[in-house]
């Protein structure tokens, strides 16, 4: 057991992968910095001075702060505080945690829905193929973020806002997987339809396997580099979604706040000068969205061996 | 051609008729007008009554036919906030969100467009790559925050102390990294002319251009950089094509070369994409009206939204839906006219 690890750490160091991510520093910042932000997130209720879900916490005196370097700044507010008196670094570590997690889970279920779409429509054909791709076109051509907010709308007329507000980050991550699955269903169809012509597949259909079979075990495994490449790119595109849903008002709400809530939040007070309440959880944003773009981007040079040669 | 006209023009009919019926179970399942009608005090049996009257206890089919019919004479039912008709209220508030569009166009062609030639003819200079590294960047920041970045920069304005002020260098340096503000960040201002119908235009006045300068930048933001890597990727590949190396083999010059011959045939396909984008840019006018209380439909609808009024959602996802599907049926049609490889493709779907 020890030497089949032992050995596939030695392929992975040898690797095309590792090499080049090795000398790419471009990649090496964006890596760090996005374990950085994770780690930071995930061990938020470790590494935040208070709990911002904790109102005895707060007090409303400590409202409006400045970061440190500014005048009647405090120092146990490193970054000043918002119009509750609630820590901004807590707030934002706390809100970067939940903005992950609805663009981890927004982009798991999209997969989900883009793989299962995807593998049917290549593999199948004819009118499966017709109909999905149809209906991919239509929602893509409203763009993602115009569906989201139908959607968010609506479901946030169903339930009411106090309702809505409990189950937001299920509802997000819900709102945006369905919105944006054509692009990884159609990434995957693409690959799909290269794949079933190669003769493994018609080896597999002489054996005897049947459909599903094919299509989960052996195909699938072929078509999962691009499926990844655009995975990462889409939990960029997810958190900016979360945070535009948020920054409407039909996304997280100020009790729970996710990073674009925070700017929401913060922008109310802008004309009074509290710039930090706004733009503090923007550059957070910003440097988050922006180091896992640069990473999907180094993703595509790698894996694709088309872009890679030429 | 004409089956192809035929095809896109079924094909839009059949998406608008998928619209409609989601915009109508919407209303069907969220809206009770009976409630918006009557007060509490009013009796179940008095309005099972009154349900009947109105039609609502009928079949899902025969109400979303006569939903339809309406729909067809321009009547989307009443605002329960405004209590006027939807689609007026829409028309209303209309050109505002048209004359936030054009400008953004305005600011993306009028930048896209040479940095692009700018960037394929000399993809090694240093400006070129600084272009393109911004440009990556300015994906990476959602439209709210570009908004509200220029409000503080141009509107509120920065007064910088970070450098010692008794000093020259100092000073001069917090002069330069301090901005004036008073830019306006709310509203269109009150100077707008009149010019047909509900249409209220604030492009005659310099009030009514700065009102519209802030909200529009941010707006072309969000395109500008896909646009820029659009117009030089087409660009990078027209300049490799045969007839461009001919042009430089019969020693013509290299501005004729670039401007007339070369961007001619980059902007072909730069236009089609373009013409979907611009539908595309309708969800982010919401985010910008929103920052800006741009009192267009993007702001009109999410205010709907707060207020639950069901008939102006359902109006705006018609007329919204319409809008989208006629520019993607037309830069289809636009395209099937000037490139005819399309066709063949479009015959075998």
């Amino acid at each position: 057991m020890t030497t089949a690890t032992l050995s596939r750490w030695d392929r992975f160091r040898d690797s095309f992968f590792w090499y080049s991510f090795k000398r790419d520093k471009v990649a090496i910042a964006s890596f760090l910095v996005l374990m950085l932000m994770v780690f930071a997130a995930v061990f938020a209720p470790l590494l935040a001075p208070t709990d911002p879900y904790d109102l005895t916490q707060i007090d409303i005196m400590n409202s409006e702060l400045p970061p440190v370097g500014l005048s009647g700044s405090d120092a146990a507010f490193p970054l000043g505080t918002d119009a509750q008196g609630r820590d901004l670094l807590s707030t934002i570590l706390y809100g970067t945690r939940v903005s992950l997690m609805i663009g981890f889970g927004a982009v798991v279920l999209q997969a989900a829905l883009g793989i299962l779409f995807g593998l049917l429509a290549g593999y199948l054909g004819g009118r499966v193929d017709a109909i999905l791709m149809r209906i991919a076109d239509v929602q893509l051509s409203f763009s993602t973020l115009m569906v989201a907010i139908i959607v968010g709308a609506v479901v946030k007329a169903t339930f009411g806002s106090l309702m809505f507000g409990e189950i937001a980050i299920y509802m997000l991550i819900f709102i945006i997987g369905v919105s944006e699955w054509p692009q990884i269903a159609r990434t995957v169809r693409a690959s799909v339809l290269a794949e079933k012509k190669k003769e493994y597949v018609d080896a597999a259909k002489v054996m005897g396997f049947g459909t599903p079979r094919i299509m989960f075990r052996h195909i699938l495994p072929n078509t999962l580099s691009p499926i990844f490449v655009i995975a990462t790119v889409q939990i960029a595109n997810a958190i900016i979604s979360e945070a535009a849903l948020s920054f409407l008002g039909l996304g997280m709400p100020e009790t729970q706040p996710s990073l674009g809530s925070l700017i929401k939040s913060g922008f109310d007070y802008i004309q009074s000068g509290s710039w930090w309440i706004t733009l503090i959880p923007g550059l957070v944003l910003v440097v988050l969205v922006l180091v896992i773009n640069l990473l999907g981007d180094w993703l595509r040079d790698v894996m694709n061996p088309r872009l890679y040669k030429g | 051609m004409l089956a192809f006209l035929v095809q896109r023009i079924s094909q839009a009919l059949l998406v608008m008729f998928v619209i409609s019926v989601i915009a109508f179970s919407i209303q069907d399942n969220l809206g009770d007008p009976l409630q918006e009608m009557v007060g509490m005090s009013v009796s179940e049996e008095e309005r099972e009554k009154l349900r009947d009257e109105l039609g609502l206890n009928d079949p899902f089919v025969v109400q979303y036919l006569r939903f339809a019919g309406n729909a067809l004479q321009g009547d989307l039912g009443n605002s329960y906030f405004y209590g006027k008709p939807t689609v007026d209220v829409i028309l209303e508030n209309l050109p505002a969100t048209l004359e936030l569009v054009i400008g953004a166009t305005l600011i993306i062609v009028l930048f896209s467009v040479p940095i692009g030639v700018y960037a394929a003819i000399r993809p090694q200079a240093w400006l070129s790559k600084f272009f393109m590294g911004v440009s990556t960047v300015g994906i990476s920041i959602p439209v709210f925050l570009t908004a509200i970045v220029l409000i503080q920069l141009f509107s509120i304005g920065v007064t910088v102390t970070l450098f010692p002020e008794d000093t020259g260098w100092g000073s001069w340096l917090n002069g330069a990294l301090s901005t004036n503000g008073g830019l306006p960040s709310y509203g269109r201002g009150d100077e707008l002319t009149h010019l047909f119908g509900t249409w209220e235009s604030g492009f005659f006045s310099q009030d009514g251009l700065l009102h519209l300068l802030l909200p529009a930048i941010s707006l072309a933001s969000i395109m500008l950089p896909l646009f820029i890597r659009l117009i030089r990727a087409e660009m990078m590949e027209v300049l490799q094509s045969d007839y461009i190396r001919y042009a430089r083999a019969k020693g013509l010059a290299a501005p004729r070369i670039n401007f007339l011959h070369a961007l001619k045939n980059t902007m072909l396909p730069v236009i089609t994409v373009g013409g979907v984008q611009i539908g595309i840019m309708v969800a982010y006018t919401i985010l910008t009206e929103t920052v800006f209380q741009w009192p267009g439909v993007g702001l009109m609808f999410l205010e709907a939204i707060t207020r639950s009024d069901i008939p102006l959602i359902v109006a705006y996802l018609m007329v919204v839906g319409l809008i989208f599907v006629i520019t993607n049926t037309l830069v289809d049609l636009i395209y099937g006219l000037v490139n005819p490889t399309v066709k063949l493709t479009g015959k075998k779907a």
